[in-house]
C-alpha cells in the first residue's frame, strides 16, 4: 500500500471515530433557549407530531463510549489503520500457519506411521480406515459419493474397473498428482446420422448389450477401426496408460445408452481428477489410497 | 386545515396496494424455495423453477418490490403530511410508480430465465439497472422537490432518514452496478476480483443499512408517534443516532469478507465500525419504544401499534446480533451457516416486514378515505400468526446455524474432521421443516392482510359522508 493510501485510510478512520465522539458530546450539552428536559422542542408537524428534548439515556451513552474505546484499542493492536500492522502483528495467513503447524505437530506422527505400512495391509487396519473414511468423506465424496459409488462423469471406486489403473501405486499416483487425460475428443462431430448409429451399435455390441442390429454393428466396426482403436485398442479394451476406458465391460463413466454414447461421440468428454499432494500431503494421500484400494479389494 | 384532496394520495394508494401484492408474491416464492431445500424435486426439473433462479427472485421481490413499495408509499405520504404541501410533480410521481413496477415485472421475467449479473441483491442485468437508476432519480426529484416547497420551517426527522436513504441508494446502485454490457442480456462487472467483492459488499451491507434500515426508520418516526399520539421521546437522540448511523454503516461491508482475500486492514475496519454501529442502531429503537412511555396500555388494544413496537424489538435484536456476528471469532463460527439466514430474517420478517405491515394498515384507511380497516380482529390475527412464524423461523435457523458451525469444525483425535458436509445437511432437515412452517405462517398472515385490505378498499366499512 502506498503511503498516500495508508494515510488516507488512517485519517478518515480516525476522523469518523472522532466525529462520532464529537457529535455525542455536542448533543449532550445544553444550549441557551433550548427546551428543558421533559418539554417538547416547540416544533409541530402534521397537526400533532412533536418531539421531547429528553437527554440521551445514560446507559446508552456508555454503550456508545465503550464501543468507541474498543475500536481505538483494537486498531492499536490489530491492522486497520492503513499499512500500520498493529502491535500484535496479526495476519490471517499467520493465524492459519500457526493452526496448521499445531495440527501438524499433533497429528503428523500418526499419519507418518500409517504411511510406513504397505497399502494392502493398511487397507485392513480398522483404526487407519476410520481416519481414512473421514478424509474420504471430506475430500472425495463430493464427486465420488459417500460410498465411493461414483456418479455420471465421476468413476465408481468400488468396482474393479480402473481407468488409470487399480494397483496400489497407480491409485496413490492418481490421488497425489491428479489425472488430466487427453479426454474423449468429439470424434464423430458432424458425422451423418446413419454412420453414427452404426458406430454406436458397434460400441454397444462390444459389451454385449441387448437389442442391437447385427448388420448395423458390423458396418460400424470399420468406423471403429478407423477412428477409435488408437486409444481404445482394436479389441475395445481401452488403454490404462492413456486413460482410455475399457468399452467391453459394460461399466460406463458417462452412461451406455444410445443417446449418451451419441453425445460422447459427437461432443466429446473431458474429466479431471485434481491433484491432492499440496492439499493433503503424501502421508494422508497414502492413507486415502489404501481406503480406495480397500473399497474394491475387500 | 388543508383538505385531503390537496395531497397526492393516488400514488400512495397505488404503492400501498402493491406493497401487499408484492408481499404475497415475494413471500410465496420464499416458501417455495424453503420447501425446495427439503424436497429438491419441487423444481420439477424445470430450469425456471430451480432454486438458483428463484432465490434471487425471492430476495428481489421482498426487498425491492415489497419493501420498496412500502418505502415509496410511506415516504410519499409522510413527506406531504409533514411538509403540509402536495407532492412535487404528480406526473413524475406517477412515473416512479409505473417505472418501479416495470422494474419488478422485468425482474420476475428475467431472473427465472437465468439472466443475472451474479451480484447478490443486484442480480438484474444492465438495461434494468439503467431503468432503476432513472426511476430512482425521479424519486429523488419528487421527494426533495416536495421538501423544497414545504410550508413548515423545520424538516421532520422522518424526512432526514428518507432523504439519506434516497441519496445513498442512488450512489450504491450506480457504483455497484457499473458494468460492461456484451449483449442486451449479459454484462460484466467493471471491477475485478477482491475489489469486485468489496464493492459488492459495500453495496450489499448498505442496502441493508439504507434501504432496509434508514428508510424504515423514517416510517417508524412518523407512524409510531402518530399511532401512539405522543411526542417522539428525544430529539437529541434522533440527531445523534441519525448522523452516527449513516456515517458508520458505510464502513460495515467488509464484515461479509472475513478471512478472505480482502486485506486484513479492510476486514478489521469493517468489524470495528460494525461494532460501533450497535449504539446508533439502538438509538432508533429506544426513540421508538420510549415514545410509548406512559401509554403502554395502548399496546393491549391496538394491533397496529403491536406491529410497530414489536418490529422495533426485532430491530433491536438483529442490530445486536449483527455487530456480534461481525466479530471475527464469532464470524468464524457463523459464516456460511444458516445462522446468517436466521439473522437476516429476524431483520427482514421482524423489522422490515412488521413495520411495513403496521404502516400499510395505518395508511390504507387514510388514503382510501375509510374510517378504519375492515376488521381489527384480522389485524390482530395477522400480528400473532406473523410473530409466531418469525419466532419459529429464526429460532430454527439459529439452532441449525450454530449446529452446522460446530459440526464443520469438530475434529477427531486423529485430526480428521468428524463430520462431512452431507452429515451436517442431514441434521439440518428438521430445522428446514420448522423454517418452512414459520415461513408458511408468515405468508398466511400476509394473505389475511390482503383480504383485509381488499375488504377495506371495497368499502365494507365505508364512510357515509365524504370528507
Amino acid at each position: 500500500m502506498s503511503q498516500f493510501w495508508s494515510l488516507y485510510i488512517t485519517i478518515i478512520t480516525i476522523a469518523v471515530i472522532a466525529a462520532c465522539y464529537w457529535i455525542i458530546r455536542w448533543t449532550t450539552k445544553n444550549r441557551p433557549n433550548e427546551a428543558a428536559e421533559g418539554d417538547v422542542t416547540g416544533h409541530t408537524w402534521d397537526d400533532d407530531l412533536q418531539e421531547y428534548n429528553n437527554p440521551l439515556p445514560r446507559w446508552w451513552l456508555w454503550l456508545f463510549y465503550l464501543t468507541i474505546v474498543y475500536a481505538i484499542v483494537y486498531l492499536i493492536f490489530y491492522p486497520g489503520l492503513g499499512s500500520f500492522e498493529g502491535k500484535f502483528r496479526w495476519t490471517q495467513t499467520g493465524q492459519y500457519q500457526e493452526e496448521m503447524a499445531a495440527a501438524d505437530r499433533d497429528y503428523a506422527p500418526l499419519f507418518a506411521a500409517f504411511a510406513k505400512q504397505e497399502i494392502p495391509s493398511l487397507a485392513k487396519d480398522a483404526k487407519a480406515m476410520r481416519a481414512a473414511q473421514n478424509l474420504f468423506l471430506n475430500n472425495c465424496a463430493t464427486c465420488h459419493g459417500s460410498d465411493g459409488g461414483g456418479a455420471p462423469g465421476f468413476p465408481n471406486l468400488t468396482d474393479n474397473d480402473w481407468i488409470f489403473g487399480g494397483e496400489p501405486a497407480a491409485i496413490q499416483q492418481t490421488i497425489l498428482n491428479g489425472r488430466n487425460s487427453i479426454g474423449m475428443p468429439a470424434m464423430a462431430m458432424g458425422m451423418p446420422e446413419p454412420q453414427l448409429n452404426q458406430l454406436v451399435d458397434y460400441v454397444r455390441s462390444l459389451s454385449n448389450q441387448p437389442n442391437i442390429n447385427a448388420d448395423s454393428a458390423g458396418a460400424g466396426k470399420a468406423l471403429f477401426a478407423s477412428m477409435c482403436v488408437s486409444c481404445h485398442g482394436a479389441d475395445g479394451k481401452g488403454n490404462v496408460a492413456m486413460g482410455a476406458p475399457n468399452l467391453t465391460d459394460n461399466i460406463w463413466l458417462y452412461g451406455g445408452s444410445v443417446e449418451t454414447i451419441k453425445q460422447t461421440l459427437t461432443k466429446g468428454r473431458k474429466g479431471v481428477m485434481p491433484a491432492h499432494r499440496d492439499l493433503l500431503g503424501e502421508d494422508k494421500v497414502h492413507l486415502l489410497a489404501a481406503y480406495v484400494y480397500g473399497l474394491s479389494n475387500k | 386545515m388543508e383538505t385531503q384532496t390537496s395531497y397526492n394520495y393516488k400514488v400512495v394508494q397505488q404503492f400501498s396496494v402493491m406493497t401487499v401484492i408484492w408481499g404475497v408474491v415475494g413471500m410465496l416464492v420464499g416458501v417455495i424455495i424453503a420447501a425446495q431445500l427439503i424436497w429438491p424435486a419441487l423444481n420439477f426439473d424445470i430450469p425456471w423453477l430451480t432454486y438458483s433462479r428463484l432465490r434471487p427472485l425471492h430476495t428481489n421481490a421482498v426487498i425491492f418490490a415489497f419493501g420498496g413499495s412500502a418505502l415509496f408509499a410511506s415516504s410519499y405520504y409522510i413527506v406531504q403530511r409533514t411538509c403540509q404541501v402536495r407532492l412535487f410533480c404528480d406526473k413524475l410521481a406517477a412515473f416512479t410508480f409505473w417505472g418501479w413496477n416495470l422494474v419488478i415485472v422485468l425482474a420476475a421475467i428475467t431472473l427465472p430465465l437465468g439472466f443475472t449479473s451474479g451480484k447478490e441483491y443486484a442480480e438484474l442485468e444492465w438495461p434494468i439497472d439503467i431503468l432503476i437508476a432513472v426511476v430512482w432519480v425521479a424519486y429523488a426529484v419528487v421527494f426533495f422537490g416536495t421538501l423544497m416547497k414545504r410550508q413548515v420551517k423545520h424538516i421532520y426527522v422522518a424526512n432526514w432518514f428518507f432523504g439519506a436513504f434516497i441519496i445513498t441508494v442512488a450512489v450504491l446502485h450506480i457504483v455497484n452496478s457499473a458494468e460492461l454490457p456484451i449483449s442486451l442480456t449479459k454484462s460484466y462487472s467493471a471491477y475485478a476480483g477482491t475489489i469486485d467483492a468489496m464493492v459488492q459488499w459495500w453495496y450489499g451491507h448498505n442496502a441493508v443499512g439504507f434501504f432496509l434500515t434508514a428508510g424504515f426508520l423514517g416510517m417508524m418516526y412518523y407512524f409510531i408517534p402518530k399511532q401512539v399520539g405522543r411526542p417522539i421521546y428525544s430529539y437529541r437522540l434522533s440527531v445523534v443516532h441519525f448522523w452516527t448511523l449513516i456515517a458508520l454503516y458505510m464502513w460495515a461491508g467488509p464484515h461479509h469478507l472475513h478471512y478472505t482475500a480482502l486485506p486484513e486492514w479492510g476486514q478489521n475496519l469493517g468489524m470495528v465500525f460494525s461494532l460501533m454501529l450497535l449504539a446508533p442502531s439502538w438509538g432508533g429503537m429506544i426513540n421508538g419504544i420510549m415514545t410509548l412511555s406512559g401509554a403502554w396500555h395502548k399496546l393491549r388494544s391496538d394491533p397496529i401499534l403491536k406491529f410497530l413496537i414489536v418490529s422495533l424489538s426485532f430491530y433491536g435484536m438483529s442490530t445486536f446480533e449483527g455487530p456480534m456476528m461481525s466479530i471475527k471469532t464469532v464470524n468464524a463460527l457463523s459464516h456460511y451457516t444458516d445462522w446468517t439466514i436466521g439473522h437476516v430474517h429476524s431483520g427482514a420478517l421482524g423489522w422490515v416486514g412488521l413495520i411495513s405491515m403496521g404502516c400499510i394498515y395505518f395508511l390504507i384507511p387514510k388514503v382510501f378515505n375509510r374510517d378504519q380497516m375492515y376488521s381489527t380482529k384480522l389485524i390482530e390475527l395477522h400480528f400473532w400468526v406473523a410473530t409466531l412464524g418469525i419466532v419459529i423461523y429464526i429460532a430454527s435457523m439459529w439452532i441449525a446455524g450454530v449446529m452446522q458451525g460446530l459440526m464443520w469444525r469438530a475434529v477427531n483425535d486423529d485430526g480428521t474432521l468428524t463430520y462431512s458436509f452431507v452429515q451436517s445437511l442431514k441434521e439440518t432437515y428438521p430445522y428446514y421443516m420448522a423454517r418452512l412452517l414459520g415461513g408458511v405462517m408468515y405468508l398466511g398472515g400476509m394473505l389475511i392482510m390482503a383480504y383485509n385490505v381488499l375488504m377495506t378498499i371495497q368499502g365494507k366499512t365505508a364512510k357515509t359522508a365524504a370528507a
